[in-house]
């Protein structure tokens, strides 16, 4: 059938400065570029173009410029031409459309209308250049209360504490299973994370075992709906466990790995014959309760000899905040919530950009109701979905999460663009692909500095930041929305924020 | 948060006396044949009642826990103590609902052990078990052998719910009935082929979303199967019943065949495995390994491979 759909990038090239070297056809998985011996010229197929802008920066001679294609529809604010154009797929097709990366609809994206507070005069600002800055988190259960017994020197605490684990700064990567990105991507992002002092997330795609030695102690290990490449093993030789109920981007759905991306080392880790869909279920189905989760979670603690903290991660949906309440008293250490504009390898698109809130909010009303409860310090909150920069990660602290996950922000240190085609499996950054070839474009050596500077570039501005509220610890400013002030909201959106607006 | 644990609490065959409960000792002696009492099986809070008679599959020796009053992770303190002091094998009595048994015996390198359970243990029993081999004399509730990696769970009795979900390898023998949802996506890898053998009949959504293993239903009754939606969203493994089923019972992604020669070689062997743990039901090994069987299978590997717009 004939596609009506026209291309959305045009590709330009400069003749003057190309000479057909043939380094865009190489680079593009997609095909756009090919050499055409009748012409002797490089000619483009740009129905085929991602606008994942690899052949750009990798021309030797700056010959290539792609770009939005400048023809149009006749201009309409109902049917867009995104619109329009992913309902002329599915006639064509039939099919579901699928998407990758977070939603990129303009939804009203709340970090930007928040500033925080400084110190002047009254209550004078660190200087962290020269005064010891706290970022460390400890992520975990606090008891009640601390009882402490002896005298002098000999002091000890009586009370027992459930376990916690420390990260250099509240950043932590976010869940991304081997099989969704690839190998080398996914050792870039245990590689940064243990040379940092933080921690990465399996994702639900198992840990090769060859990775266990070295970077499970730097790991959480997510247990979800497929169970996955689970063993006693691989709970056991990671710092933290998380159940995956939810993801920001896709509420309520579960995942199909197409059969095309599990390749013998993927299957391998997922421990399932290769060549066939990975698929997980959308509900856990030994999951139908909060009983049933507390069930999961003991299990899991048991499984890893009540040693290490376990972690729940859902999306943040409506009446969340019951249950993160009923997720706190089933057992859960740790709490990450996934917001309206999580990033994914692969989701519906109609599920992408229409389910779920925007993680501001969420972060807000759950730290409210478990204080509210009494319950705050049984668990710690880990946000996620859309945190871009090291603004976002103090303000999401400030509304109330000990700490963040970053997923999106990470793939870009390592070089993607959002062309959001991560289900074709064909990245041309080598990120979210098992082609070899592609994959083979990521050093982990040099990616993961790539990320461990990002890291430590944030940790800096935090610590900036904080100094000028007036802070030495990070401790200090979780929850703490007196420092937080909002510009350009609703009332409704302030008191859902717990926050007061500018000025005020 | 539990107190100090009492190591008096634990009877240890290596401690210095070989301290047995009375009746184990007395059999280890034979002396004593067990009065009319110990024959009652059903009663799970009479000390002569266990491990003795009739139950052919019972370890002698072995230390004892008494799991009367005691938490989940209380009994699974004393356990893992067991373990660490060098246990194989373990007796669990009068357990009562205490869940995750053998859960918690993981440890790098760890031999298999065997553990006994008279009573009626809890929820998730065996979930996660890594090689260790659990014997329950009695019923058992949902969520048995919920991931379960590797070992054997045999079941003198009937299982609950979500029997074997997500099991990747090891087997599991029931003698009686099962609840729903059996076998949901159960999956299989290389050499790790997991094995359900169930003695009665399974409830609805049996081997849901199945993606690898055996599942075999034994029907022992005789009432025919009357499960519905089997094997709904199966995309890998085999389930196998005796005797026949209506196309109606089955899930669309399901197709139905006779067993072919390997496969009799499969079920006369399961069968085979089947009546060695439960030599009770000896007899009917002939009837057994003359029935009829159906085979179960996914029509495709991919049942939603043909579902998006690329």
């Amino acid at each position: 059938m004939k596609s009506f759909i026209p291309p959305e990038f045009q590709v330009y090239r400069d003749e003057d400065r190309c000479d057909q070297c043939r380094g865009c056809e190489r680079q593009c998985s997609f095909g756009v570029h090919s050499y055409d011996q009748d012409r002797d010229s490089i000619i483009s197929d740009e129905s085929k173009c991602a606008g994942c802008q690899r052949c750009v920066i990798f021309c030797p001679m700056d010959a290539l410029t792609i770009r939005p294609s400048p023809s149009s529809y006749r201009p309409n604010s109902s049917w867009t031409r995104e619109k329009m154009d992913d309902l002329k797929k599915q006639a064509e097709t039939g099919g579901v459309i699928l998407t990758g990366c977070g939603s990129d609809k303009p939804f009203r994206i709340y970090w930007d209308h928040m500033v925080l507070n400084a110190s002047q005069v009254t209550n004078p600002s660190i200087d962290p250049l020269r005064e010891p800055m706290e970022l460390r988190t400890f992520l975990g259960p606090k008891p009640d209360f601390l009882k402490i017994s002896g005298e002098g020197k000999d002091v000890a605490i009586e009370t027992e504490i459930g376990p916690n684990v420390v990260v250099e700064a509240p950043i932590l990567f976010s869940a991304m299973s081997y099989g969704a990105i690839s190998y080398q991507a996914f050792k870039s992002l245990a590689m940064a994370a243990c040379d940092f002092g933080t921690f990465f997330n399996t994702g639900e795609g198992g840990l090769p075992k060859e990775l266990r030695s070295d970077y499970g102690r730097c790991a959480v290990v997510q247990v979800a709906s497929g169970r996955y490449g689970i063993d006693a093993e691989y709970l056991n030789c990671a710092a933290a466990v998380e159940i995956k109920v939810g993801q920001g981007a896709k509420p309520g759905i579960g995942g199909h790995l197409p059969a095309e991306k599990v390749s013998s080392l993927v299957a391998e880790t997922r421990m399932i014959p290769e060549g066939t869909d990975a698929i997980s279920p959308a509900p856990h189905h030994d999951i139908y309760s909060i009983e049933d989760l507390s069930m999961l979670i003991y299990a899991l603690k048991e499984a890893t000899n009540y040693e290490k903290p376990i972690s729940v991660k859902i999306a943040a949906v409506h009446n969340f905040a019951a249950i993160a309440s009923g997720i706190v008293r089933a057992g859960a250490d740790i709490i990450a919530i996934d917001g309206l504009r999580g990033g994914t390898g692969a989701a519906p698109k109609t599920i992408r950009d229409n389910v779920g809130i925007p993680i501001e909010l969420a972060i807000s009303s759950v730290d409210r109701r478990l204080r509210d409860e009494g319950i705050r310090n049984s668990c710690s909150l880990l946000a996620a979905g859309g945190i871009r920069c090291s603004g976002d990660v103090i303000k999401a602290i400030a509304l109330g999460a000990d700490g963040v996950y970053i997923g999106t922000a990470a793939l870009i240190a390592m070089g993607c663009t959002l062309c959001q085609k991560c289900y074709t499996g064909r990245c041309n950054w080598g990120i979210c692909t098992q082609d070899p070839r592609l994959a083979g474009r990521i050093n982990p050596h040099i990616a993961s500095r790539r990320l461990t500077n990002l890291l430590r570039a944030w940790s800096a501005e935090i610590k900036e930041m904080l100094g000028g509220m007036g802070i030495n610890a990070i401790e200090s400013l979780r929850g703490n929305r007196d420092h937080l002030r909002g510009v350009g909201l609703y009332e409704w959106e302030l008191d859902v924020l717990g926050i007061k607006g500018a000025g005020e | 948060m539990t107190g100090p644990r009492n190591p008096s609490d634990i009877d240890h065959p290596s401690s210095a006396d070989q301290k047995l409960p009375s009746h184990l000792s007395a059999r280890t002696a034979g002396q004593g044949i067990p009065d009319e009492g110990s024959l009652e099986r059903s009663d799970p809070g009479d000390e002569a009642a266990s491990p003795t008679a009739e139950t052919s599959n019972q370890v002698c020796g072995g230390a004892v826990v008494d799991a009367t009053g005691l938490k989940t992770k209380e009994l699974s303190d004393r356990l893992r103590d067991l373990m660490l002091a060098g246990t194989g094998r373990m007796i669990v009595k009068n357990a009562c609902g205490q869940r995750y048994i053998g859960t918690r015996l993981y440890r790098p390198g760890q031999a298999s052990l065997q553990i006994e359970i008279f009573g009626t243990p809890g929820n998730d029993l065996g979930a996660f078990l890594s090689g260790h081999r659990i014997l329950v004399h009695g019923n058992v509730q949902d969520g048995v052998g919920n991931t379960m990696d590797r070992g054997e769970i045999v079941v003198e009795g009937r299982a609950g719910d979500v029997l074997g979900m997500s099991m990747r390898g090891g087997r599991i023998f029931v003698r009686d009935g099962v609840g729903y949802r059996t076998a949901l996506h159960m999956k299989e890898y290389l050499d790790q082929k997991p094995v359900v053998v169930i003695g009665g009949t399974a409830q609805d959504f049996l081997g849901e979303y199945m993606a690898g293993g055996i599942v075999l239903v034994l029907d022992l009754g005789n009432r025919g199967h009357q499960s519905n939606f089997i094997g709904t969203g199966m995309h890998g493994g085999a389930i196998f019943l005796r005797g026949s089923v209506n196309l109606t019972q089955l899930g669309k992604e399901v197709e139905i065949s006779a067993p072919g020669e390997e496969d009799h070689a499969l079920l006369e062997n399961l069968i085979h495995e089947f009546l060695i743990r439960f030599p009770e039901l000896a007899a009917r090994q002939e009837e057994l390994q003359k029935s009829q069987f159906v085979k179960l299978t996914p029509v495709s590997k991919r049942p939603y491979g043909k579902m998006y717009a690329y």
